[in-house]
């Protein structure tokens, strides 16, 4: 038996866990105890807003994809949920999925070609292609009418009371916002997440010891363009009309999700949960000052890449190592008594 | 006839998408820096001309001579004291800083000058145009802006290989840390190279001005079109980004007149397509050659 074992939990990793399940179940039963809905509104942002920075999170603090076209999987998400509910006909709520399926399918295409960029103009890159669907959709005509405000009607939305709709669309981002941060968590405990970190330290050291980069990387952008996809859908879900201009805005669906990650600390996941709640503070104390919404966390966000590179949970790490999801390994000596094998 | 009028105008505009592009060009090929507040800085430039025009009573062209002593000095300053901290093997900290200043600069812009459209009135020279027959006339100015872009260009490239400072610049794109090692300061050459990026990108914005209408969003549009001409040209080639960027500006107006004639998409989508189509089939660019980084 050797003298050393390897360990991923902390204790403050157990508290985390039993804290974030605390908090899922709690917010589950909003519906409930917030009978004016003052808390669930901007919770519903919120929540979407978690989702897509963990999202980007994944790809840039960890696979090294820094995509600022995050917005074109928003947008096609959009549009799909407004093509199956309102062309087709399915339920809206059951078109969420489809919604993720279709960027995700749309999502191979697009690596094909930004994945042959690097760095700053990998960025780029994602950005033109996400200009490029932009401007398809505005100019699709009579397809998918991306020039007119479009909305989900009231035929695909018969079924349901306003008030049923709401609370579904509040559980959808619930459901988007833990299910994001879960899969950062699992995806990180896996092999590919042992791969991504190899990458993420050094390139070509890790493609000398047998990690697929392409692949490795590639399955990253996928699952990220699935779960920003159903998100798009949620938003349109809350939102209920959009512009192609809206849809695939690349200052909602990436400044921000990008500032609030930054922010929070890229590269970990405590990170992006710190991010969105400062955006939440600010949110609230600028109502609609939206110009200044995005001075501000665009100077906090640049200031924090220059001093703190690993944001605020950076600083908090600075101060005391504590590991709220349980992802990192470590060496643990082995107690001299009781410990099994 | 109407289709090489299209060339021609092409070629014209090309030479302001060229102008744009230099300065990505210059900080990629020396300092492989992305900056991706590039198109809102050109604004910025634009609207520092709008205010220098309007309480000095000057043509456009005159406030140059304010406007672009104020962008380079910024540049150097931005460079030195700021994207220098950036630069490093992890191209993230580059990234975030220069995105999170375009998304600053844009809404700034905005409090400051509102959404409306803005233009800059060059007087006589923006609407004369030299007649060349009955389907092609050349607008004075677009010719203006081309021989620009190629003064430019011919003077960087001059720059480059003849002079003492081009010199560093090349050693120190070439290798840094030799470059150290014999003396060139290269914090300091990196924010020369930044502060000509800005000079070159505060033309492009002024001229942009007096050739249409724009607003305090445009930064990113202008981005796109400047980071197609230095990917369609070829990373690292100036002479690869004039031609990248006479190709879009070819493809834009020919696509017009696609669009005009069979109504099938706008101008600004042909050239996205060419670009997309060069980085699928050619991704080091027409004149790269030089492994990307």
């Amino acid at each position: 038996m050797s003298e050393y074992r390897i360990s991923r939990s902390t204790p403050e990793s157990t508290v985390g866990l039993i804290g974030a399940a605390v908090a899922v179940l709690v917010l589950a039963t909003l519906p409930w105890w917030d009978s004016d809905g003052s808390l669930q509104t901007p919770l519903i942002v919120v929540l979407y807003y978690l989702a897509l920075a963990q999202m980007w999170n994944l790809l840039a603090g960890f696979a090294g994809l820094v995509s600022v076209g995050q917005q074109m999987f928003v947008g096609i998400g959009i549009y799909t949920m407004l093509q199956v509910a309102e062309v087709i006909g399915l339920d809206p709520f059951l078109a969420v999925p489809v919604a993720g399926m279709v960027a995700a399918v749309l999502s191979l295409p697009v690596a094909a070609f930004a994945f042959r960029l690097k760095g700053g103009y990998f960025a780029i890159g994602t950005w033109v292609v996400a200009e490029v669907l932009r401007l398809l959709v505005t100019e699709s005509g009579t397809h998918l009418r991306g020039g007119d405000v479009r909305s989900l009607t009231r035929d695909s939305l018969g079924g349901y009371s306003l008030e049923m709709r709401t609370n579904l669309t509040y559980w959808l981002a619930l459901a988007l916002a833990a299910g994001a941060t879960a899969i950062v968590v699992f995806a990180l405990r896996s092999r590919l997440g042992l791969a991504l970190r190899a990458i993420r330290d050094n390139e070509s050291g890790a493609r000398g010891l047998g990690v697929d980069v392409t692949r490795t990387k590639l399955i990253v952008w996928v699952v990220a363009a699935f779960w920003t996809g159903c998100t798009g859908a949620v938003i349109l879900l809350n939102t209920n009309s959009a512009t192609a201009a809206s849809a695939f805005s690349v200052l909602r669906w990436t400044a921000l999700v990008i500032f609030i990650a930054v922010i929070g600390g890229v590269g970990s996941t405590t990170g992006a949960i710190i991010g969105v709640l400062v955006y939440w503070f600010l949110d609230e104390q600028l109502e609609d000052a939206e110009n200044w919404r995005f001075i501000i966390l665009g100077a906090i966000a640049a200031v924090m890449a220059l001093v703190a590179p690993r944001g605020f949970y950076g600083l908090l790490q600075r101060w005391r190592p504590l590991q709220f999801f349980p992802v990192r390994r470590r060496l643990v000596k082995r107690d001299s008594v009781g410990e099994p094998t | 006839m109407e289709w090489i009028n299209a060339v021609v105008q092409g070629l014209l505009l090309g030479g302001l998408f060229a102008l744009f592009a230099t300065g990505l060009s210059l900080a990629f090929g020396v300092m492989r820096f992305v900056n991706l507040a590039h198109g809102d800085l050109a604004i910025l430039g634009a609207f520092l001309a709008v205010s220098t025009t309007a309480s000095m009573d000057i043509n456009p062209f005159i406030s140059l001579l304010v406007v672009v002593p104020i962008m380079t000095a910024l540049g150097y300053a931005l460079q030195r004291f700021v994207f220098n901290r950036t630069i490093g093997e992890d191209p993230l900290p580059s990234i975030l800083v220069t995105f999170g200043l375009g998304v600053v600069l844009q809404n700034l812009l905005l409090e400051r000058y509102s959404a409306d459209s803005r233009g800059l009135d060059a007087g006589a020279l923006e609407t004369s145009s030299l007649t060349i027959n009955d389907d092609i006339a050349v607008g004075w100015f677009p010719v203006v802006i081309l021989v620009t872009a190629l003064v430019v260009l011919i003077g960087l490239h001059l720059f480059l290989r003849r002079t003492r400072l081009g010199r560093a610049f090349r050693a120190t794109s070439d290798a840094p840390a030799t470059a150290r090692l014999m003396g060139i300061d290269d914090r300091n050459i990196y924010a020369v190279v930044m502060a000509i990026a800005f000079a070159t990108v505060a033309v492009a914005g002024v001229f942009l001005g007096i050739r249409q209408t724009f607003g305090p969003t445009d930064g990113p549009a202008q981005l796109v079109f400047g980071f197609e001409a230095v990917v369609i040209g070829g990373l690292g080639s100036l002479w690869g980004t004039l031609l990248g960027g006479l190709i879009l500006g070819v493809a834009q107006t020919v696509g017009n007149q696609i669009d005009a004639d069979f109504g099938f998409l706008s101008g600004p989508l042909y050239g996205h397509l060419i670009f997309l189509g060069v980085l699928a089939f050619r991704p080091t660019g027409l004149l790269g050659s030089r492994s990307r980084s």
